[in-house]
């Protein structure tokens, strides 16, 4: 056939004509549109019934309540509980990435024994038979009181159980990592009396006078603390904040009191001598306490307003000022512990509760509370045999957990360690000085649920469920001036194979036998919190929540000011530079044993983390030849990094300020080896008198790399 | 058919004043929504964040300096003279964003957005985001993901939805009990986590709602400058980039005039223009 123009033209629009009308085209655009949006790959989320479900979050001493909204009983939100007492439907950012919590990619999934340098996969029967057995051996040698225990918080039933265990097995070596609820109860032991903590009611002051609180920031209750600085304005409540740098919280306040980092104490003791020199305290508040000549004494002498502006930087007509701004209010505060208040020495808690003291300001509505603790657990005795006896008498090895360190480089140090609810091995300062320590402790086992710093320096490793996978009563503490037990329970199933650490103590002292086994011979931690908690149990089962108290405490506690008489000056920081390195809270880096979330350090600035650069606050007056932005090496004594230099006009000239609860150095790609950490750059230098370490800053040098 | 005739116009007031930057509101905002994250999110300009807390300064050196934050969700622009043209759904060529004309809100459709950006460029406020990689979670962490909200693929944009699947779950419930949603049943996820109670959501339209009481919006045109509507008449209250006529849903107060400055750009003395002119049309009141 001979194709001509005409048969061309007609079978080219014929075939035009048959595409257009067969379904071929529209079919293939169909499913090309079909294809391009499938995406296997991409989690398509199971759907099903929504339900809340009531629990306590206890990743901080804030002890908010949360409901976690589940999807077919599948957890897929945090929100803050709306009728809790504590935190009344507000949430804090860590609160709320719980979740990501439980999938952490640095979770210890299974016990673990180390052999060699690699951790290697056991059952918990074996895991729990391998440290009974060495508690054994332990115990047979006629030293139990070498079996040390370092641990997070000081309350609750899981604080109890761990006490516990340690009296039946004969050892006195119990230390708590530094918190501000630890710093507290030292400061009301020192002043007022044993076995109490403080409260600052900072919901009914009407002038706040901050020591450098974080209160926007991570201080106390968070989200409690936050709640009652938003309600400042409307109660005419005002709030002034002594600082070193332009905080959050010292923005937020009405004044702002520059002061140079580390003599908060001394500016606290100043106020008290003008408070005294002006004969602004009442005389019956003054009755029944002790030492208070000395005291008024050394007031007069050391700390006249003179003296006190030349170590504070703060001027003398300003210190008279705010002390007659303060006794003048109605119902003034102080508040002690920068930042999130896990640091600073003893001396400077004790200074700014005298003057709560001396300001009539003790268990005062809108004042600092001296508060029994929670009294709602009831253990039955515990079984203690002439072995436990023996050590458990014997005096403890170091004053606190800063000591600890020094004393386990000597020989007679510990030959067995529990690690529970704390990373000492990063949240102590000089944490390279910690490590070397923990070699020289034969046997160190480990509770802990993720896989940090110091769980990598442990040989057994009995993991433990978090909060959301575990019952347990968690007690409000951390200044705050309410006393509320709250209830965390499971929220799901433990995602892998970990235990409630209760629940493994338990099982230990089982295999351990004897008169170790009759001390803790519940079926199950479940069982014995439902025991020991029996007068309330059924409230907080019921409710979630028991409040104890939350009304100011009856009658004015005597103040001894014997401490404050003879406390040491504040150290002068070590080391040489032009600078002083000082760290400093942010509330959106987890601090203490807790590293942050994935989300968490996905809200971090890049005025704090830039790349795997820590950012360093400077005053651009005193940076020199350094530009914003610049690469520069930050060195101490303790060491050196490389940080980014970031311009703040809002910090003292010659003070360096560094984000902590960065460079984590552990298997989380979302979270550790990002930036350094700050507590490797600074040593400790311990407080006599209290064993706290009262370094704040240090010297520092920078240079440009 | 939706049976809800009347016609909600959702937004919302932050109060700068009370925001204290701790970054709840952020966080919930990425549960709430699915969102991922990377091993390094310190590059802001591909951290997908709907909600992202700005930090502002008055520029004065110390101790005068002052600070703000400034949580920038999406501001659901209703557009020029409030007509639904916002800037991202007039460029969109795909109808992957659209503004529903019964809530104010301006949607964002995944599966037909083709990754074209041009939203991200009309956007004035930067709140649109591209996925420039498949969201990865590690192992296990998939199941947390809520069903409410797709998760997102490579080469898509995605923005804040002033959580709209909460409002749906909302309507649906007042729906099938025959009345009309309450206020305190629609809240955003950021709103509902804010400890310090800075942000304020609820209709604009309905006078009954804290909302609008707070920042009594102007029913008329601004008088000097027609393509803005629902200027607020209180002076405290401000929008960003208002003379631009976007007219966003999301109102700022804040009792500092440097704050409120910094809600726009301006030209030497034209501040002091705005500043006596801000509430001024209060005799429309």
């Amino acid at each position: 056939m001979k194709i001509d123009r005409r048969s061309f033209l007609g079978l080219g629009l014929g075939a035009a004509a048959g595409i257009a009308l067969s379904p071929v085209g529209v079919k293939l655009t169909d499913d090309s549109s079909i294809w391009t949006q499938n995406w296997p790959w991409t989690p398509v989320p199971e759907d099903g019934k929504i339900t809340y479900d009531r629990s306590v979050c206890n990743l901080c001493p804030g002890a908010c309540g949360i409901s976690v909204r589940k999807i077919n009983g599948r957890p897929v939100k945090i929100e803050g509980l709306d009728d809790h007492p504590i935190n009344h439907g507000g949430a804090c950012l860590h609160g709320i990435s719980g979740l990501q919590y439980l999938y952490d990619p640095a979770r210890i999934k299974t016990p673990l024994k180390k052999t060699g340098n690699k951790f290697e996969k056991i059952s918990w029967d074996e895991a729990i038979s391998l440290v009974a057995q060495k508690l054994g051996e332990i115990r047979e040698s006629g030293a139990p009181e070498s079996l040390g225990l370092i641990t997070g918080a000081d309350n609750g039933s899981m604080a109890r159980l761990f006490d516990r265990f340690m009296g039946a097995f004969g050892s006195p070596n119990t230390y708590t990592m530094p918190s501000l609820e630890s710093n507290l109860a030292q400061t009301a032991a020192a002043l007022h009396s044993a076995d109490r903590r403080l409260g600052f009611d900072l919901d009914h002051s009407d002038f706040i006078l901050s020591f450098g609180a974080g209160i926007i920031e991570g201080w106390g209750s968070p989200v409690a603390c936050i709640q009652a600085n938003a309600s400042r304005r409307e109660r005419k409540a005002k709030l002034v904040q002594i600082d070193y740098r332009l905080s959050n919280t010292a923005n937020a306040a009405d004044k702002i009191i520059a002061v140079n980092p580390g003599t908060e104490a001394d500016l606290a003791l100043g106020l008290c001598a003008v408070l005294l020199a002006k004969n602004k305290i009442s005389t019956n508040t003054l009755s029944g306490d002790v030492s208070k000549l000395p005291f008024a004494a050394m007031l007069e002498k050391a700390y006249t307003p003179d003296k006190v502006a030349a170590i504070t930087g703060v001027n003398a007509a300003d210190i008279d000022a705010l002390a007659m701004a303060f006794i003048k209010a109605k119902a003034p505060v102080a508040v002690p512990g920068k930042g999130r208040g896990d640091a600073g020495s003893l001396r400077e808690f004790a200074a700014v509760q005298a003057l709560n003291a001396l300001a009539g300001r003790l268990n005062k509505a809108g004042g600092a509370f001296v508060m029994c603790p929670a009294d709602y657990l009831s253990f039955p005795e515990n079984v203690v045999d002439a072995t436990a006896e023996k050590g458990a008498g014997k005096a403890k090895l170091a004053g606190s957990v800063n000591e600890l360190a020094d004393k386990l480089e000597t020989d007679g140090g510990l030959s067995a360690l529990f690690i529970y609810n704390a990373n000492p091995c990063y949240a102590l300062n000089a944490p390279e000085k910690i490590k070397a320590a923990m070699d020289n402790v034969g046997f160190k086992v480990s509770f802990s649920s993720f896989m940090d710093e110091t769980a990598l320096k442990s040989d057994v490793i009995l993991p433990a469920s978090i909060f959301l996978e575990r019952l347990e009563d968690v007690v409000s503490g951390a200044g705050l001036a309410k006393t509320v037990v709250g209830l965390c329970r499971p929220m799901v199933n433990p995602v892998f194979d970990t235990k409630h650490p209760g629940d493994a103590l338990i099982l230990l002292a089982r295999a351990m036998g004897a008169g170790m086994a009759q001390s803790f011979a519940w079926e199950s931690y479940d069982a014995c919190l439902e025991q020991v908690t029996g007068k309330i149990w059924d409230t907080l089962s019921g409710d979630g929540y028991v409040v104890i108290n939350d009304k100011p405490p009856v009658g004015t506690p005597r103040t001894d000011f014997t401490f404050l008489v003879s406390a040491p000056k504040a150290a002068a920081s070590n080391g040489e530079g032009e600078y002083t390195l000082v760290p400093v809270d942010k509330m959106r880096l987890a601090g203490g044993a807790m590293a942050s979330s994935p989300f968490a350090v996905k809200t971090v600035p890049d005025m704090v983390l830039s790349g795997k650069y820590s950012v360093v606050e400077i005053n651009p007056a005193t940076a020199g030849v350094l530009k914003d932005g610049d690469i520069a090496v930050l060195k101490t004594a303790m060491g050196r990094a490389k940080v980014k230099i970031g311009f703040n006009e809002g910090i003292l000239p010659g003070v360096i300020g560094m984000p902590r609860g960065l460079g984590h150095a552990f298997n989380n790609p979302y979270v550790a080896g990002k930036g350094a950490n700050v507590n490797d750059l600074i040593g400790p230098v311990i407080e006599p008198g209290s064993g706290l370490d009262a370094a704040f800053g240090i010297k520092a040098s920078l240079s440009k790399a | 058919m939706i049976e809800n005739k009347k016609v909600h116009k959702f937004g919302m007031v932050i109060d700068v004043d009370k925001c204290t930057g701790c970054g709840a509101c952020m966080v919930s905002c990425m549960s709430e929504n699915n969102v991922p994250f990377k091993e390094d999110e310190s590059n802001k300009k591909d951290s997908i964040t709907w909600m992202r807390v700005y930090k502002l300064t008055n520029g004065k050196s110390f101790p005068e300096t002052e600070i703000a934050y400034l949580p920038r969700p999406c501001q659901h622009c209703g557009g020029i003279g409030d007509h639904g043209h916002s800037p991202c759904v007039s460029v969109c060529p795909a109808t992957a964003t659209d503004y529903g004309y019964d809530t104010g809100i301006v949607s964002q459709i995944y599966t037909r957005c083709f990754g074209c950006r041009y939203c991200m460029g009309a956007c004035p406020y930067h709140a649109r985001y591209f996925n420039w990689w498949d969201p990865k979670w590690p192992e296990g962490m998939e199941n947390y993901l809520s069903p409410n909200v797709s998760p997102r693929m490579r080469g898509v944009v995605e923005k804040c939805s002033f959580c709209y699947h909460r409002y749906q779950l909302a309507r649906e419930k007042a729906m099938i009990e025959h009345r009309e949603i309450e206020e305190m049943e629609y809240q955003t996820a950021c709103t509902t986590a804010c400890p310090a109670g800075a942000i304020v959501f609820g209709d604009l339209n309905n006078p009954a709602h804290k909302v609008h009481q707070i920042v009594k919006p102007d029913p008329h045109p601004d008088p000097m400058n027609h393509k803005v509507v629902g200027k607020s008449r209180n002076p405290n209250v401000f929008r960003l980039l208002e003379r631009l006529g976007t007219n966003p849903k999301v109102y700022y107060m804040s009792e500092r005039e440097w704050v409120r400055k910094a809600g726009d750009n301006y030209l030497k003395g034209e501040w002091e223009n705005v500043k006596t002119h801000h509430g001024a049309s209060s005799s429309h009141g």
